[in-house]
């Protein structure tokens, strides 16, 4: 028998068909499944030594109802606060520089690429390599004493709450330099000199055209950096010397003791935490567009 | 409404030997010239003439590198660009896409502090000058080219300057639509009776708009004058080729500038030493005229430009031999 032709339009609805698949095997799998997993996870029951499939909301009461938790969800958003300020502060001043000030594309690219260069190394070891700089007997301290600027070594450096916003605004500036520099980079320089005839100062045509037309980049940086610090676990460990405490580090415990239903009940609540700050951010912008 | 302008603000504008260097480069050559007051000028050139840069440093956008800029009897050489009574509008308009049109329009007094409902009422004033009332809510990527570019226009017009310097404003536009917004244009100018200098590659832009056209070529002047005598007389063989309708002749002592609807075209032999002869290379028929391309030999090739009634009356073949004459005080002689 003959094989009939397939009629054009269905065969273009085969072909979309085929081109989503694999994407949606991909989404599915490795997040979708997981999520899933653990959303299920959470309503198990546990003892000392085994856990075990059930329906029950033990987990949620102990864990929303528990004051650690609220002092530490305390504690984390002060973390994401603080090292928001900075962030964005140094993220937008970088970008600045780079999209406005430096005149030649060539030397734009190049001096954006030494921005990446700490990421060729590692979190962890840009994050540990802090700690032989402002220990006790750290760099910073020797030469703190030796200027004369104080006595005797200064306590605070490592292991508060200094060090970790520190070791935060570290790793995570870029992730807002690179979103900042993305938008502006876009915005028409005549924008600017339009501005400039119409008489804006250098601070007026800051606030009334350029941070307007971030804010895209902004949001985004934003974005980055909340959920990279709402979910840390190890630079809060490490840098508070383990005085201080995250939301990650409350999971990572509860999977250390094998309460993989409670971490799991945990883990929800901060998902769900960390959404519905993204979704209050992007309520400002629209960042639609610039994606 | 009409804006009502001080009269004796409106001054003429000078360029004193002013310079432009980039590097080694040299864009804009010691050029001199005055816009005299109430006038539309247009410098035209092709690209890289250096007319954008001599508007950039008109509005002070641009580092005069040597030389002065006058507006009257100050000079304003080194002043900001909102300083100098002078307003640029810009080839992409340049309109704040974050902000609506009213606050577009209103952005200068704005940033002088005006009070928000006096600034309002103000910009109100100028979209109706161009207008674009009906559209005060909307942001810039809600309007047409043209439309953007009425707003643009308002926006500059708002700091009441007494030169507007337009930047290629029409270049963006559909063909349909430029020669509207010519017009309207020019109306503006005429209503405001301020200074407009409008840079241009578009010969048929500057010869319907301007009182003044001031042709530009590697940075110098070639030529400045009133339309009519810029494309009647060329002073130099670029401005004849560059301003169109016109054609070289270089076998004589003395280049030649001969306008192509000058020429008489006769198909029979005239004596010799009164006309050239040539072959018809190709006839275009433009409507209102028909346009000749003519192998003349010696002389290169020709265009000649004839009515259409003429050319019916008795066509002419493509191939055939025809001979070109045209009264001696048409052709103009240009500078070698």
């Amino acid at each position: 028998m003959k094989k009939k032709a397939l009629d054009p339009e269905k065969r273009a609805e085969r072909v979309s068909w085929a081109l989503v698949t694999p994407l949606t095997l991909v989404l599915g799998f490795f997040l979708l499944l997981p999520i899933a997993t653990i959303v299920s996870v959470s309503f198990w029951s546990y003892n000392e030594w085994s856990f075990y499939p059930d329906f029950n909301l033990d987990n949620y009461m102990f864990h929303l109802t528990s004051a650690v938790t609220w002092a530490t969800y305390l504690k984390t958003l002060k973390f994401v606060v603080i090292t928001w300020i900075f962030c964005a502060a140094i993220g937008f001043s970088v970008a600045y520089f780079l999209a406005f000030h430096v005149q030649s594309l060539p030397a734009q690219i190049a001096l954006f690429l030494v921005c990446t260069i700490p990421f060729w190394t590692s979190n962890i070891i840009r994050m540990i390599s802090w700690i032989p700089f402002l220990g006790r007997n750290g760099i910073a301290n020797s030469m703190l004493q030796s200027l004369g600027i104080t006595d005797e070594p200064l306590d605070w450096l490592l292991y508060s709450d200094f060090a970790v916003v520190l070791a935060f605004v570290h790793l995570y500036a870029l992730f807002m330099v690179v979103p900042i520099f993305n938008t502006m980079m876009r915005i028409d320089k005549s924008l600017i000199e339009a501005a400039r005839d119409a008489g804006a100062s250098g601070l007026q045509i800051l606030t009334n055209v350029i941070i307007p037309l971030t804010k895209p980049g902004i949001m985004i940086g934003s974005i980055f950096v909340v959920t990279l610090v709402m979910g840390d676990v190890i630079t809060v460990r490490h840098m508070s010397g383990g005085q201080s405490a995250s939301v990650g580090r409350i999971i990572s415990n509860e999977i250390s003791l094998l309460q993989y239903p409670a971490a799991a009940a945990s883990s929800v609540v901060l998902l769900c935490t960390v959404l519905l700050m993204i979704g209050i951010m992007m309520r400002f912008v629209n960042i639609r567009k610039e994606l | 409404m009409k804006q009502t302008i001080d009269t004796a603000k409106i001054q003429k504008l000078e360029l004193v030997a002013t310079t432009k260097r980039y590097g080694d480069t040299v864009a804009v050559k010691a050029i001199n010239h005055s816009f005299k007051a109430g006038t539309y000028s247009c410098l035209l050139g092709p690209s890289g003439c250096g007319k954008s840069s001599t508007l950039r440093m008109i509005a002070g956008h641009e580092h005069v590198s040597e030389g002065d800029i006058l507006l009257g009897s100050a000079n304003i050489t080194d002043l900001p660009p909102s300083a100098r009574g002078t307003a640029m509008m810009f080839q992409s308009y340049a309109l704040f896409p974050h902000i609506n049109v009213v606050e577009n329009v209103a952005f200068s007094q704005k940033m002088k502090g005006v009070d928000k409902a006096v600034r309002a009422k103000k910009a109100m004033e100028l979209l109706d000058l161009v207008d674009m009332v009906g559209y005060a809510d909307r942001l810039p990527a809600q309007l047409s080219g043209g439309q953007q570019q009425r707003v643009a226009l308002a926006r500059a017009l708002i700091t009441e300057p007494s030169v507007l310097l337009l930047d290629e404003p029409l270049s963006a536009l559909d063909p349909f639509l430029r020669i509207k917004m010519r017009a309207e244009l020019k109306r503006l100018q005429r209503e405001l009776g301020i200074s407009f200098i409008h840079v241009t590659h578009s010969q048929d832009e500057a010869l319907a708009l301007a009182d003044d056209i001031i042709v530009m070529n590697n940075g110098l002047i070639e030529q400045a004058g009133a339309p009519r005598d810029v494309f009647n007389a060329p002073k130099t063989e670029f401005v004849a080729k560059f301003i169109g309708g016109h054609n070289v002749l270089k076998t004589g002592p003395q280049p030649l500038a001969l306008r192509a609807d000058r020429l008489m075209v006769s198909r029979s032999a005239l004596p010799a030493g009164e006309a050239i002869s040539g072959k018809v290379l190709d006839v275009e028929y433009l409507g209102s005229t028909v346009t000749l391309s003519i192998d003349a030999g010696n002389e290169g090739e020709l265009v000649a430009s004839m009515s259409d009634a003429d050319f019916f009356a008795s066509p002419i073949e493509i191939g055939s031999t025809v001979f070109l004459s045209w009264k001696p005080e048409d052709a103009h002689e240009l500078a070698a």
